[in-house]
């Protein structure tokens, strides 16, 4: 006989597995706010347009290893684009410029990508790149939980890459020259440190996040623009993470992830269903209010 | 050489604190609304009225709103779409409940319903800003969005879930439903928008506006001046609301016709308001009216003006390149010209003032 799955920690999983993808997009917002002061709006089109990239190589006969790489090369001119076209000009500009720059960037990127590739949803290539398929069982708490190996397989990934940037932040030479740019792009500047080499190098970087992020996504459910909104639930994660910090993304990735899901299960069908819209919006606000700068964020100390 | 202000002498304090000190300025207001009053009503044909026009009304007033909270004090928002939503549903349910008075007092009542929903979103600005903030009016995009749909209240419990506009009139005019002509419409968002864009000026000019400004520029000393920061930011947020209400109430009623609020109010709109700011000009009324132009305009005139050039462009195509040219002209924007249009408009004055002799 059949178990009945266990409906709590079913949710509780599936919590994880998106706070997973979110803290993937979170990372890309925090590296890049991180490392150049920016914040990038684009993050989220980015995955989309990456994921795309890829597929539409692979539609175009490309095998698929070699999709990833020339996708990779892909996002490197992206990021060598950006860099020249907007972020050179817009040195030393208030961040809230540079902010709203982010969203012509985005709104660009859209246009781009759909006249390129067509708005239709696309099937991510999963088998080709030798993603694992299928369910495992586990018995938990009396009931079965049904974990896609597809979750694992990107909690794993997910897990090595915040690992390997971490590192790469807090012990190379490059790491620390970024570091030194978002504290401040002039005082960077004057010691020495390549202001566009730098950004290119940290938009090549959020690149690769939005590749990756994009493949497990786009091997959930298909690769479409309906990401980009979906995106925009990395901001809620980053104010409760706090926007420079790398664990931050993560923790608050998991915690709105879990919430939402605990949220749209449990309380959703008592006011109307789908509520998980909103609710990690109210989850983050609610949490501003006791401490602005995040979890794990750096405290904002004001001088005048 | 005719955008001279010599002779032009200011004898008492009114004068000189005029919105439009020169008299060539004042002529061309009265010749501008002149144009909106008679000229476009007489050559322009239903379609570009209902469709160009109308539209433009609409979003220049959203805009206005937008730029009160973003330009003028400094708060990021992106849920001026949600904001406009509750303009449109309120205005929706204080015509269920009363019938018999005029749509336009409705129109201009629901505003308030705005406004409050905005101040208490707002809430949170005194403790946060910047991007927080952005994310927070997020909360209000989303939260309110989801409302709409979820509340059967809000549209009457019918089974479309959409907004239906009733037949109202106006001295006998029918001004909204289906039976109302695109002028008669026109004509009610013209008023309306010169009525509120008279009152925005005001504001701004003023002491209120003046703290705002002082908001923007650096809180901490606004606060050290005694500029209450609360006072200051809710009243942008509840003015900038409202605003955006009554522009929501406006493009239901007078625009679409009826609608619902997963296909109008959605985030886009929120963004395509913002970039009509940026376009325009940060701190600018009559920016908000050129960005709005601009960027109402934009798909309109590449679905129909390239294909008329000879450049043949399918629809979907079109939509494509407006995507790419807003965005494109988001960052030449910020690069070259960072106070947008209205900025332009004002060197382009000066330059008029000293010509023919440049220095």
């Amino acid at each position: 006989m059949a178990q009945a799955p266990d409906l709590l920690a079913q949710t509780i999983w599936e919590g994880l597995v998106s706070g997973v993808l979110y803290a993937l997009i979170a990372l890309g917002f925090v590296l890049i706010f991180k490392a150049s002061g920016v914040f990038n709006f684009a993050q989220g089109i980015m995955v989309v347009f990456a994921a795309l990239t890829l597929v539409g190589l692979y539609e175009k006969g490309v095998p698929a290893f070699l999709a990833v790489i020339l996708t990779l090369g892909v996002m490197f001119a992206l990021a060598v684009t950006i860099e020249r076209v907007v972020l050179r000009p817009l040195v030393n500009q208030p961040d809230i410029i540079l902010f709203m720059a982010t969203f012509g960037i985005t709104y660009f990127l859209i246009g781009f990508g759909e006249s390129l590739f067509g708005g239709s949803p696309k099937q991510m290539i999963a088998d080709q790149l030798y993603l694992p398929k299928g369910a495992i069982d586990l018995k938990i708490l009396g009931g079965i939980v049904s974990l896609q190996k597809i979750d694992i397989a990107a909690a794993i990934i997910a897990s090595l890459m915040i690992a390997v940037l971490a590192l790469f932040f807090q012990y190379t030479r490059i790491g620390r020259a970024l570091r030194a740019v978002a504290d401040s792009h002039k005082a960077a500047l004057s010691v020495g440190i390549s202001l566009n080499q730098i950004w290119v190098i940290v938009w090549f970087t959020a690149g690769i996040v939005a590749l990756i992020t994009g493949i497990m996504w786009g091997a959930r459910s298909d690769v479409s623009f309906a990401l980009e909104i979906v995106a925009l639930k990395a901001l809620p994660v980053l104010i409760l993470g706090g926007f420079t910090s790398i664990p931050g993304a993560i923790v608050g990735g998991l915690i709105i992830g879990i919430g939402e899901k605990l949220g749209e299960f449990y309380w959703g069908p008592l006011i109307g269903g789908g509520i998980e819209s909103w609710l990690a919006y109210f989850i983050a606000l609610g949490f501003l209010l006791f401490r602005p700068q995040g979890l794990f964020g750096d405290k904002i100390i004001e001088r005048i | 050489m005719f955008y001279r202000e010599a002779g032009q002498y200011k004898t008492n304090y009114a004068a000189d604190m005029a919105v439009f000190p020169l008299r060539q300025d004042r002529i061309g207001i009265a010749v501008i609304l002149g144009i909106a009053l008679v000229g476009v009503p007489l050559i322009g044909n239903d379609f570009f009225i209902a469709s160009v026009m109308i539209p433009f009304l609409v979003f220049s007033l959203a805009a206005i709103g937008l730029n009160i909270l973003t330009g003028y004090t400094g708060l990021i928002s992106l849920g001026t779409a949600a904001f406009m939503g509750v303009g449109a549903y309120s205005c929706y349910k204080l015509t269920t409940y009363f019938p018999g008075v005029n749509i336009v007092v409705l129109i201009l009542l629901s505003g308030l319903f705005s406004a409050a929903i905005g101040v208490l979103f707002g809430l949170p600005s005194l403790r946060i800003k910047g991007f927080y903030l952005a994310v927070a009016t997020l909360a209000a995009q989303f939260f309110l969005q989801w409302a709409f749909v979820r509340v059967p209240w809000l549209f009457n419990y019918n089974a479309s879930g959409a907004i239906e506009v009733p037949q109202r009139t106006l001295f006998g005019l029918p001004i909204t439903g289906a039976a109302a002509t695109p002028e008669t419409r026109y004509f009610v968002c013209l008023g309306l928008v010169v009525v509120l864009t008279w009152f925005a000026s005001n504001l701004v000019h003023g002491k209120l506006g003046r703290s705002w400004m002082a908001v923007r520029d650096m809180d901490i000393a606004a606060e050290l001046m005694g500029i209450k920061l609360l006072n200051a930011k809710l009243t942008a947020f509840a003015v900038s609301s409202y605003f955006a209400g009554v522009a929501g109430a406006m493009m239901i009623f007078l625009w679409y016709g009826g609608g619902e609020a997963n296909d109008v109010f959605t985030i886009r709109l929120s963004f395509n308001i913002l970039f009509m700011v940026i376009i325009g000009g940060l701190g600018s009324l009559i920016g908000s009216f050129m960005g709005a132009a601009f960027i109402a305009s934009l798909p309109t005139i590449l679905k129909f003006g390239l294909p008329a050039l000879g450049v043949p462009l399918s629809g979907a195509a079109a939509e494509h390149v407006t995507f790419m040219l807003v965005g494109a002209l988001i960052i030449i924007f910020l690069i070259v010209e960072p106070h947008g249009l209205a900025r332009l408009w004002q060197i382009g004055k000066q330059k008029l003032r000293t010509w023919p002799f440049p220095y």
